[in-house]
């Protein structure tokens, strides 16, 4: 035992002399580039979310000062027009990840079986057409939006064929909660939700839904991305052998017990991949924005994403933008890990495995 | 395994020490760049060519600035470069931290302060030599803390545009034109019909401010904000109250995307606009007939809104003489009309106003606000604002013009001092 734990020439990672230097030497350039693109970008704009810089020559000369939290505070704590912009836009952002991720994964996830099937005709067409949108630059997608949910726009010409009369889309700010709400004759809330509140918004406000523009760019997320996610779970599926589902066949199982039972459990890791791409990618939402309403109506559409840039690039606060990607990074990791604590393998319960004992001796008798 | 993770760490950090020594010598030579030495005004004076930012409407107004700039280029022997930003506020905040803005660029009134704020411009209004020709209300719309920092390019200002058609459709005529709230109600109601509003504009501040100017409100006056002034609250009430009978409507609530596009369609029979209206008629429905008139009168007094921007004048530039000369070429009634010919916006300067009047003799009603225009708040951090009083406008219907306005002083408050 004490011979074997003896340490070998070239370390106890098994290297000999000079591959440690010649991995080095391999990987150097990717670490350069990394740090000089990713690493040292990130460390610069932590400091200019510190400091006072105004936009004007380099951050890291003499004349630019540390604030420390004073930036994080104006957007978090003050109470001023940073800070209920930030609490709006965190709302609408809240609410577009709340029923983006959901719906997007499962919608991905039924295309997926559903062109998985063998006996389906004309496969290869309907993978292709569900995947097109997700092709398509999202500035033309957003474009092709504004028409269909215009006033005018086909979307409410199809509603009126049912009696509907449309909203205007993007620019009604009403959230679609408030509008439930007002059918039960509910208009205002409570002392107590509109009295109290967080981040410069009422409670009454944050959760007021999101409004009908907001709507419409759910409508589009789900639309454009579902495609991709199914891409991937289709090849999720196709890794899995049969044999398993057969087997449940021949115990007995029908078609939805072995998709809960069978099929889904062993797409947890793709399932993984799936939800934590659709998080970061609902929480970074730009260029929709950007492209689409630049925030209106009345603020409903602002995200925190956009509000960075805004708040940088037009009102010059670099410190307050560069506080608020920083923010919105912590959110978008804390939102994984509590992802990944939530998906983690867990042992089977011990209510369960006597379920399974008690019906093996049934069985067995 | 100790070996392994400290070799690591002391890689990581090698490389990480090396590129932060790489981007600190960079940063500091962006900032350290200085061309030639200020001369007794303190402008900066060498032979380097001049590159100058412009945010183009189109084609017609890039050509005429462009057009423009050769003639002096020229003239004065000086090397000049016209670009075209795709994203103004971007490119200019973009060149300022990089330490190499354009020499000169198209400034918003609402950006001016930030950018002064932090130094990035070379306030060089009073060592004009036209610098008494300018309107006094877009002079004091650039002057910032005591300082006339930059020339105002052109401006427009609003205006009540009527469509002829209609007007005379519902029995109207030449004397029924509205100089009163009274009587803009009062026509608003007789035009409004099943097919079209009687009067529409946008909703934001930048149109609606015309009610509360003519009650004798406005945002700032003196330096002080001034937004919960009754004044204010008599005209948003007003609006509201005629928004809520039909008579008027917000541009989005008739599926229009701006005043001049529900004008164009024929969803209102009047609109509150600027003269950029004109160019868009013309290009996009040349059919409709019109007539432009002055807005009528408030409780108090005769109001519009004027916009406008101004030649910014970067502090880094290495050659402001010629900058300060191009400008003066750039605002002289010859330019400026010319301007004015090729994309409509009406000359800042008042030598030129006859000459103009003269060659759009239906579209003087705007060139007549310049007399008792106010302009939105210019101090820094008031875009915030003012985009955050638009987004309650937007609800003004249904909403409680006092609190709006009581919001709106308090985010004043906050950045006028």
């Amino acid at each position: 035992m004490a011979q074997r734990s003896k340490p070998r020439r070239g370390g106890a990672s098994g290297l000999r002399r000079g591959e440690a230097a010649a991995g080095w030497l391999f990987t150097a350039p990717v670490i350069a580039i990394l740090g000089v693109f990713l690493l040292v970008p990130v460390l610069m704009a932590l400091w200019v979310s510190m400091s006072d810089w105004a936009g004007r020559g380099s951050p890291l000369s003499g004349s630019v000062s540390f604030v420390g939290a004073g930036n994080y505070s104006a957007v978090l704590a003050d109470g001023g027009l940073a800070t209920k912009d930030f609490g709006t836009a965190l709302r609408n952002n809240a609410w577009y990840v709340l029923l983006v991720v959901p719906l997007q994964t499962a919608l991905a996830l039924f295309l997926a079986v559903l062109v998985n099937r063998a006996m389906l005709r004309g496969r290869g067409f309907f993978r292709t057409a569900y995947y097109f949108p997700s092709v398509t630059s999202s500035v033309a997608i957003t474009v092709l939006w504004l028409f269909l949910f215009s006033a005018s726009g086909a979307v409410n010409d199809v509603l009126f064929w049912f009696g509907i009369n449309g909203p205007n889309w993007f620019n009604d700010p009403r959230g679609i909660l408030h509008l439930l709400l007002g059918v039960f004759g509910v208009d205002s809330g409570p002392d107590a939700l509109t009295q109290s509140g967080a981040l410069g918004i009422t409670w009454w406000d944050w959760f007021a839904g999101p409004s009908v523009a907001m709507s419409a760019f759910i409508f589009m997320a789900v639309f454009t991305t579902s495609g991709t996610f199914m891409l991937i779970f289709l090849a999720g599926l196709q890794n899995i052998g049969g044999d398993v589902d057969e087997a449940a066949m021949m115990d007995g199982a029908n078609g939805w017990q072995r998709f809960w039972r069978i099929t889904l459990p062993q797409l947890r890791p793709t399932l993984f991949t799936v939800l934590t791409l659709g998080l970061i990618g609902c929480w970074q939402v730009f260029d929709q924005i950007y492209t689409g309403t630049r925030g209106a109506p009345s603020k409903t559409t602002l995200t925190p994403a956009y509000l960075s840039y805004q708040t940088a690039f037009q009102n010059q606060e670099w410190g307050q933008g560069a506080a608020i990607a920083f923010i919105l990074f912590v959110i978008i990791v804390t939102f994984t890990l509590l992802q990944r604590w939530v998906l983690r393998d867990k042992p089977v319960s011990r209510r369960r495995i006597r379920a399974y004992e008690i019906a093996g001796k049934g069985k067995a008798s | 395994m100790t070996r392994h993770t400290t070799r690591t760490s002391f890689g990581t950090g090698a490389v990480l020490l090396a590129s932060t020594l790489i981007l600190a010598g960079c940063g500091s030579g962006f900032a350290g760049d200085d061309g030639g030495a200020p001369d007794a005004e303190g402008l900066t004076s060498s032979d380097d060519a001049l590159t100058v930012l412009i945010g183009s409407s189109g084609d017609a107004e890039t050509e005429a600035v462009q057009a423009a700039v050769d003639a002096w280029s020229e003239e004065s022997g000086t090397d000049v470069t016209v670009q075209v930003a795709t994203n103004l506020d971007q490119e200019l905040s973009q060149g300022f931290a990089a330490g190499a803005p354009a020499d000169l660029f198209y400034l918003s009134a609402d950006q001016a302060a930030g950018f002064a704020a932090n130094d990035s411009l070379k306030a060089y209004g009073d060592q004009l030599s036209n610098k008494d020709d300018f309107y006094p209300s877009l002079v004091e719309n650039f002057t910032i803390d005591d300082e006339f920092v930059c020339a105002p390019k052109d401006f427009s200002s609003l205006a009540l545009i009527i469509n002829t058609t209609m007007w005379a459709e519902a029995g109207l005529t030449d004397a029924d034109i509205p100089t009163t709230w009274d009587e803009l109600a009062a026509v608003a109601k007789t035009l409004t019909s099943a097919d079209h509003v009687g009067l529409a504009f946008g909703a934001e501040y930048q149109r609606v401010g015309t009610f509360m100017a003519q009650a004798g409100g406005g945002l700032v006056r003196d330096g002080a904000a001034i937004a919960d002034d009754p004044a204010n609250l008599e005209a948003l009430e007003y609006v509201k109250t005629h928004l809520a009978d039909g008579t008027f409507a917000f541009a989005k609530d008739v599926g229009a995307g701006w005043g001049g596009e529900a004008f164009g369609k024929g969803a209102a029979a009047m609109v509150i606009e600027g003269n950029w209206i004109t160019g868009a008629l013309t290009n996009d429905f040349s059919g409709v007939e019109y007539t432009v008139a002055e807005l009528p009168e408030g409780p108090a007094d005769k109001g519009t809104l004027q916009f406008t921007n101004c030649w910014g004048m970067a502090a880094d530039s290495p050659n402001q003489q010629a900058a300060l000369e191009l400008v003066e070429y750039l605002t002289s009634a010859d330019s400026q009309l010319a301007f004015s010919e090729a994309f409509g916006p009406m000359p800042s300067i008042q030598s030129a106003a006859d000459e103009w009047t003269a060659a759009n003799e239906p579209l003087a009603p705007f060139l007549a606000g310049a007399e008792y225009a106010q302009f939105p708040p210019n101090q820094a951090g008031s875009a915030d604002v003012i985009a955050d009083f638009n987004a309650q406008i937007e609800t003004l219907k249904s909403g409680d013009p006092a609190s709006i306005l009581g919001s709106v002083q308090t985010n004043l408050e906050a950045i006028v001092e």
